[in-house]
């Protein structure tokens, strides 16, 4: 039986659970609110478990030392907020090109610029998805609560190894500093290793990818003596212009994704089942939609909620199961409006799509997602 | 000894991108030369660079090669020595590269002292972009970005290490190849972090824009300015002008940073037991 210790911690702390359990041992970054506690903790545990720490001297540098950390062979993270995130941007670009697996938390807070650094804020959802430039895909999850963040960490590892790719966890300030209940495990199954070459270093190509279209990067220093640029690359890991080579890479970088989206995504649908009005959220929003809808269905409104644990890839199909059984949706986030067009995009044309906002730095509370559940209900 | 060094090179990926009586060649041939005689072994070795002419250099050397973002090697670099310091890890970075874009990153580079050695190729320009003016390219000068002559003021790169905390800092020449080996060779040997200016020449650019009109008359220069450190140092000040130390110009050995944290390893471990 697997030991179980029942603690409180906060979000930021569940995360750095979640990320040794996960196996993290190198970690680089720089403090900023509402992240801070990440790095902190991880300066006090990675070297009690031979792990490394490094605090470096500006956001750049932090993603760009995890790359580094991650090449040499260790599973990398870094932590910050909407500033940060911002100026991490270029690097984890770099990443996504150059393949190489890492996770970036961004405990989002209230922006643009330094905007409410202590206050809650879903503001960097799209940010998450085309922050860097060019076409590219991203990976980003969004975790709901303290165990959820525990969670979700570990799954970012995984996919970050298993698809050779930066991963994103995009965590509401309130559920960085929230405390609440957990359940931490000794031991969690299921947590994936990096790859190692199965070919010999004479025959191995370090952008050739399996089946499954992601590459098998050899760790520096392993015997593997091969180029990494963020240049558009070929299977050998040099650069080209050549069109066939530059698109075939480009695909490929994109179906990695999208082929294993099944995997990747994961939403909750709460009583959906019958439900007329069909409510969409993530992160600490979600739970406030919860709690509405429970209130509407006692007032016997048939509502449901998606709570999206995935933000991108996006939860498509699951949206689309409900398009044609409900008369309304409702897109509640603490924006000002941004993952509605995405469901406007999908479901828009199978049913009317409305937003619910608060960007104020105040957390949206129950009764401003009911209120709209009965309005919306009221006019359908 | 042509074959010992061509095991240092990936000759299918020759000829280089780099423009005919451009200095930067020489200076990738001194540090082969280096690296031999240091007898670096190519598994363990990983070259790193930034963005533009001379961080190229890495995708046609035989080792572990990392072809970052612009500015950004030694961040990268850092990461990677500190996540195994088992590795010898040299940077390949530019005058706008590493002391512009990248400045923050080489100063807090040396203030760490990280066993990484930094060869600067320093050819006054930006080269990759068509030959704006960088940091290092003097006062006067002629630049795309600099038409009526240019106001910056320079830096001294070397001073700049110095003041940083770097542990071995030296400057050579694409003119002075066998001093340039010699210099690389020391600053790999240093236990900590190493700076070696190359001054290069660009004569696409620099030497276009300031009519320097061969690189043979560039290659000149680089000659009639450098002077050693202590031909230097005699110089009365009114005649330094146009002028530079080329050798040692500091080695002051410091503690180590992966080696200082293993010590917090030690530490953190004997605490938690």
């Amino acid at each position: 039986m697997i030991e179980k210790k029942t603690r409180l911690l906060q979000g930021n702390e569940a995360c750095v659970e979640g990320a040794l359990a996960a196996g993290v041992t190198f970690f680089a970054g720089y403090p900023i609110t509402p992240s801070t506690e990440i790095a902190e903790l991880l300066s006090l545990y990675l070297p009690r478990i031979g792990g490394k720490f490094i605090q470096m001297e500006d956001e750049i540098a932090g993603m760009a030392a995890t790359i580094g950390g991650s090449l040499a062979g260790h599973k990398a993270m870094t932590a910050t907020s909407g500033p940060g995130f911002s100026l991490k941007q270029e690097n984890l670009g770099f990443a996504i090109m150059a393949e190489v697996p890492c996770v970036i938390v961004n405990v989002m807070r209230g922006g643009p610029s330094t905007g409410l650094p202590t206050a809650t804020a879903q503001g960097d959802v799209m940010q998450a998805r085309w922050g860097t430039h060019g076409d590219h895909p991203i990976i980003a999850l969004a975790p709901y609560s303290v165990p959820d963040t525990f969670y979700t960490t570990i799954k970012a590892f995984n996919l970050a190894e298993k698809y050779s790719t930066p991963v994103v966890i995009l965590l509401d300030e309130v559920i960085g500093h929230m405390r609440e209940k957990i359940e931490v495990p000794d031991h969690v199954d299921g947590i994936i290793d990096r790859k190692s070459p199965e070919k010999s270093p004479e025959d191995y190509l370090p952008y050739e990818a399996g089946p499954d279209q992601a590459p098998v990067l050899a760790k520096f220093g392993s015997g593997y003596r091969y180029h990494v640029t963020g240049l558009t690359h070929d299977f050998t890991g040099f650069p080209t212009t050549d069109p066939k080579q530059v698109k075939y890479l480009m695909d490929r970088l994109n179906n990695k994704i999208e082929m294993h989206k099944d995997d990747i995504i994961e939403a909750e649908e709460l009583e959906l089942d019958d439900a007329e009005i069909m409510v969409v959220a993530y992160g600490s929003v979600s739970r406030s939609a919860a709690n509405a809808i429970r209130s509407a269905r006692e007032a016997g409104i048939k509502v449901g909620l998606l709570r999206l644990k995935t933000i991108w890839p996006f939860a498509e199909k699951h949206l689309k199961k409900y398009a044609d059984q409900v008369k309304a949706v409702i897109v509640a986030e603490q924006n000002q409006g941004q993952i509605v067009y995405e469901v406007e995009r999908l479901i828009g044309c199978q049913a009317p799509v409305y937003a619910e906002n608060r960007y104020d730095g105040e957390l949206m509370k129950p009764e401003q997602i009911l209120n709209r559940i009965k309005e919306v209900y009221r006019n359908a | 000894m042509l074959n010992d060094l061509k095991q240092y090179l990936r000759e299918d990926k020759l000829k280089h991108i780099l423009c005919s009586g451009c200095g930067h060649g020489t200076i990738m041939n001194a540090l082969v030369h280096a690296i031999e005689k240091c007898q670096l072994d190519r598994d363990n070795t990983v070259i790193v660079s930034g963005i533009g002419c001379s961080s190229r250099i890495p995708g046609y050397l035989n080792f572990n090669t990392l072809h970052t973002t612009h500015g950004r090697a030694l961040a990268f670099a850092t990461g990677i020595k500190l996540a195994d310091p088992q590795l010898k890890v040299i940077v390949i970075t530019g005058d706008g590269d590493g002391s512009a874009i990248g400045g923050n990153h080489l100063i807090h580079a040396c203030r760490r002292n990280i066993d990484i050695t930094t060869i600067v190729f320093n050819n006054n320009i930006y080269g990759m972009t068509n030959g704006q003016y960088s940091p290092m390219t003097p006062v006067g000068s002629y630049a795309s970005t600099a038409p009526y002559g240019n106001i910056d003021r320079s830096f001294d790169l070397c001073k700049l290490a110095t003041g940083s905390g770097a542990t071995f800092v030296a400057r050579g020449t694409a003119y002075h190849v066998t001093m340039l080996t010699d210099l690389i060779v020391k600053g790999i040997a240093n236990d900590g972090f190493s700076v070696v200016e190359a001054m290069s020449h660009c004569p696409t650019y620099y030497g276009r824009k300031n009519k320097l009109k061969s690189p043979v008359i560039m290659m000149e220069m680089l000659k009639k300015s450098a002077l050693p450190l202590t031909a230097f140092e005699k110089l009365p000040a009114e005649k330094t002008e146009g002028k530079y130390a080329i050798g040692v110009l500091h080695h002051e050995p410091a503690p180590e940073y992966t080696k200082e944290y293993d010590r917090v390893i030690e530490i953190a471990q004997k605490g938690a037991n």
